[in-house]
């Protein structure tokens, strides 16, 4: 494991699994009596977060605090960025009141890139801009191996047809996804309208399709991104019925699917745009699942960033 | 670990136990758990991994061969309680398997091979506390080596071995080393 977590890119294969098989120990914590491991004591986490975020935050959150680490949680609106000052004065305050991890969330692609190279601690990106939410790709990882591999210790998703659908040019979840799920050996597939793929998306690790319809039958499991209108400054399609009709995933769609795949989407949901209420709420989906899955992923996470020495080498 | 052929004189040093003797240790602390708790009733062997779990297993099948009695047995990581986390890389977690009825009014009899500081067992009983109420913890281990750091000893040893703490032991163990035996070798990077 490196020092800080920035990208998906970063991890490799035996990284991956370490985190995965981590994290499929630390799940057993969720049946216990007592939900809490000292390992953490003493270790001082800043959650750092310039967008607005309910899981994601709360999740790192419950995480850090059932590790034993005092948690600080900072969000732009009501502190000194209101007034005008910049990430690095923030991350230098920080750094002064003795953070060993900071956990950043910022709208401008880079912003943890940038952190990184300012503060002592480890650095966790949990989501910048448009570029990459790497523990987001982990969780879903970690939620694939479970329903579709039994979370067998050390197994990767070898093999697995992953489809990601919809907006992925404003997406970090997909792009952290398809570095990871790659990675693990997934063939990932991105079905989307030409106007919501990135330009560069000839260079990814994935096949690309504009026909959803064909994709389904061959796929074991289906993650539904959600349409970002907040960051959309151009009319990316004609209208969102007409999206929701060609891209959208509703009960006739997931009939397509073979009888053992899932349904993913990262949250939070349009639901009626591109996932239909029936479809997310059918035994299928996972979306419940992958934000319990979102406490126990970062635990491993933490721990393996934190747990061992200020300079965790490599680790097997 | 240890791949030589021959158990008297390995890589790792010389051996200290054979298979034979391993064996007839273990016959003899299953026997002494039996007595020692009137019959094994509400007795559950909790393994540290790596090695105390094949141990425990052991343990078990010994006494339902004795007893007709059937002893849970399990696993007990004990990673995340360490006190020297701070002093490695971050490990990676070995497996925690409890019997179906959790530990609460059991007596527990931890298993691992090798009694060394005694920090493994006090980090032990940590993780053991989080995950219920044992009517008594007792110890078992194949090996004990003295230089304890901390106030604990074993209820059941296989072999009381004094060494010098320039020197390492090592349990091999079939289940995960291929072959039976007890070594003791000089560290590496000691004259």
């Amino acid at each position: 494991m490196k020092r800080h977590l920035i990208s998906a890119a970063d991890l490799s294969r035996a990284d991956a699994l370490l985190i995965l098989d981590t994290a499929e120990e630390l799940a057993q914590l969720a049946d216990r009596p007592i939900k809490k491991l000292p390992t953490l004591r003493g270790r001082t986490v800043v959650n750092l977060f310039y967008e607005d975020s309910t899981r994601t935050r709360i999740s790192f959150e419950a995480a850090a605090k059932r590790l034993s680490a005092d948690v600080i949680n900072f969000s732009a609106k009501g502190s000194s960025v209101a007034k005008g000052e910049s990430l690095k004065d923030t991350a230098l305050t920080l750094e002064a009141m003795g953070a060993d991890a900071v956990v950043i969330r910022h709208p401008a692609s880079g912003a943890a890139h940038r952190l990184a190279g300012w503060v002592q601690g480890s650095v966790l990106n949990a989501g910048d801009g448009t570029h990459e939410h790497p523990t987001q790709a982990l969780l879903d990882a970690f939620t694939i191996r479970r329903r579709l591999t039994g979370g067998r210790r050390g197994a990767g998703l070898d093999g697995l047809r992953v489809t990601i659908v919809g907006d992925v040019l404003h997406s970090r979840v997909a792009r952290s996804n398809v570095l990871l799920l790659s990675t693990l050996g997934a063939e990932v597939t991105l079905a989307a309208p030409p106007t919501l793929l990135p330009l560069a998306v000839g260079s990814w690790p994935c096949a690309v399709s504009y026909d959803l319809d064909s994709e389904l039958p061959k796929s074991d499991v289906v993650m539904m991104l959600r349409v970002q209108q907040e960051r959309m400054s151009a009319a990316y399609f004609p209208s969102v019925r007409e999206y929701s009709r060609r891209y959208g995933l509703d009960a006739a769609r997931m009939a397509r699917l073979p009888d053992h795949a899932i349904v993913m989407h990262p949250g939070p949901m349009n639901r009626g745009v591109e996932i239909a209420a029936e479809v997310a709420d059918s035994a299928r989906s996972t979306i419940v699942e992958q934000v319990a899955n979102g406490v126990t992923t970062r635990m491993a996470v933490l721990y393996l960033l934190l747990g061992g020495t200020e300079f965790p080498a490599v680790t097997q | 670990m240890c791949a030589a052929s021959s158990p008297v004189a390995g890589r790792d040093g010389l051996a200290v136990l054979d298979a034979e003797e391993i064996r007839r240790s273990l016959t003899r602390i299953a026997h002494e758990i039996l007595e020692r708790t009137h019959g094994g009733d509400e007795v559950i062997l909790l393994g540290i991994p790596t090695r105390g779990v094949p141990l425990a297993c052991r343990l078990a099948a010994r006494i339902a061969e004795f007893e007709k009695l059937v002893v849970p047995c399990g696993s007990l990581d004990v990673t995340l309680h360490r006190d020297d986390l701070r002093l490695h890389p971050a490990r990676a977690l070995g497996r925690t398997e409890l019997p179906a009825d959790g530990v609460d009014g059991k007596t527990v009899v931890l298993v691992d091979d090798v009694l060394y500081s005694g920090r493994t067992v006090r980090a032990a009983l940590d993780a053991l506390n989080d995950l219920g109420r044992p009517r008594a913890v007792q110890l078992a281990v194949l090996v004990d080596r003295g230089h304890r750091e901390l106030p604990i000893r074993a209820d059941y040893v296989g072999k009381n071995l004094p060494t010098s703490q320039r020197e390492v032991v090592h349990v091999l163990l079939a289940e995960v080393d291929g072959q039976d035996a007890v070594m003791i070798g000089e560290k590496e990077g000691q004259p």
